[in-house]
């Protein structure tokens, strides 16, 4: 499931954020806003994606870099979400 | 860049020490561009805020009332307090003024349906009677991220918060810029018909940290107080002698039909803060520096710290010119630069 869901988020990223740019650049671990691959409006869009894409519901209260800010803890959070362990 | 003297207290940083020194230059400059342009005057759009109403003394000391044109643009979502203080300011300033309400061209436009279409996505029974704004977290109260959030109030209200969708608040972002468009439209307007420049309005926390909309209040000919803290445009009000109820208001976005303060809507902190926040990295300041004055953790200026950082990368795209394929004359410094290092 970690795997499913770190290449779609990466192709989300990918296609709406990182252009042209070479994705295997971006570590899993790498800061996605201290890298400028999101800025406000980038996480806004990114949430609405892991809501739909993944069927889950993220509450205000989970909008945290700890769960959002790089690849990995998207792949972390989304799991534990998609398992009912919100974090 | 204006750069003050600085000592004892952090907040001194942010002060203008000397504003009649500072007025003398920024009029002597706006007077240089008049002639750089060949106009004979200025055209300020006045909204009773400080920024404006210190922009129009500055042209009018520049050029001499009578050579500039205040233009109040209220709508219907302006709070009850803007023409009168900006029609107070331009009496105070002996300037001409000219009042038009924008209200039925930002209805032609779509603007009020296009923004009212897209709450609607998230509060159904939006409409007649309901307003709303815009609102961001406090960003020193809260690790999240900071996510605008509409707040709406219906005809009984009551307030409802929700988080729209990036597709919703886009429209009501884009919707919304309908008005500073439009003023921005009319400025030119009354300037290409008198041949004067549009002096434009932005503080320096405004200009830096993108608090404008493109092609819309960041359109201007001269932008006379963008280098200048929010705190200095307070300093300049007063040596200026503006009425005291319009340094007094607490500024707002004046956009949305809810009241909003700039610091609900796009600042983490109220202005002071910014200033000093903005000041701190000029200097090369920790968070640290600033917890006594702010009266917060090193972790909470931080977080503001990153705040600014996200918006300058924001901004960049606000200040960007359009791109060009190549150089096209007449060149700048900025283009022969390109230039050599394409040759090179």
């Amino acid at each position: 499931m970690h795997a499913t869901i770190e290449r779609d988020v990466r192709t989300f990223l990918d296609e709406n954020f990182m252009l042209d740019a070479d994705p295997t650049a971006l570590s899993n671990d790498a800061s996605l806003t201290r890298h400028g691959v999101l800025d406000s409006m980038g996480v806004l869009e990114l949430i609405a994606y892991l809501e739909q894409r993944f069927d889950i519901t993220i509450p205000d209260e989970d909008t945290l870099p700890e769960n959002l800010d790089s690849i990995a803890r998207i792949v972390q959070y989304v799991a534990q979400r998609s398992n009912g362990q919100a974090s | 860049m204006n750069r003050p003297a600085r000592h004892g207290d952090a907040r001194d940083g942010v002060h203008l020490p000397h504003p009649a020194e500072e007025v003398d230059r920024i009029t002597r400059h706006l007077r240089n561009a008049a002639k750089q342009h060949k106009r004979r005057g200025f055209v300020v759009a006045l909204s009773g805020g400080i920024d404006s109403s210190v922009v129009a003394a500055l042209v009018s000391n520049a050029v001499g009332p009578e050579r500039v044109l205040a233009v109040l643009m209220p709508e219907i979502d302006s709070a009850s307090d803007t023409v009168p203080l900006a029609e107070r300011v331009a009496r105070h300033l002996e300037l001409p003024a000219v009042l038009e309400d924008v209200t039925p061209l930002l209805a032609t436009a779509g603007c009020y349906a296009r923004r009212d279409e897209a709450i609607r996505s998230a509060i159904p029974d939006y409409g007649e009677g309901w307003a709303a704004k815009l609102v961001l977290p406090d960003p020193t109260r809260s690790d999240t991220y900071a996510l605008s959030s509409l707040v709406a109030r219906d005809p009984a209200g009551r307030e409802h918060r929700v988080r729209l969708d990036p597709d919703a608040y886009r429209q009501v972002v884009a919707a919304t810029s309908f008005k500073q468009r439009v003023r921005a439209m009319l400025s030119y307007f009354h300037a290409d018909r008198m041949h004067y420049l549009v002096a434009g309005t932005p503080n320096r926390l405004e200009y830096e940290l993108g608090f404008f909309v493109k092609n819309g209040d960041g359109a201007a000919d001269v932008k006379p107080i963008a280098h200048l803290f929010k705190t200095q445009v307070y300093d300049l009000a007063a040596h200026l002698g503006l009425p005291s109820d319009v340094r007094s208001r607490v500024p707002t976005t004046d956009t949305y039909a809810l009241p909003q303060r700039q610091d609900e809507f796009y600042f983490p902190l109220p202005h002071e803060g910014m200033d000093l926040c903005l000041h701190a990295l000029d200097e090369g300041l920790p968070a640290s520096a600033l917890c006594d004055v702010l009266g917060l953790e090193e972790r909470q200026v931080q977080r503001v710290f990153d705040d600014i950082e996200a918006k300058r990368r924001v901004a960049a795209y606000l200040h960007a010119t359009p791109t060009l394929l190549s150089p096209v004359p007449p060149r700048t410094e900025q283009d022969e630069a390109v230039l050599d290092l394409a040759a090179s």
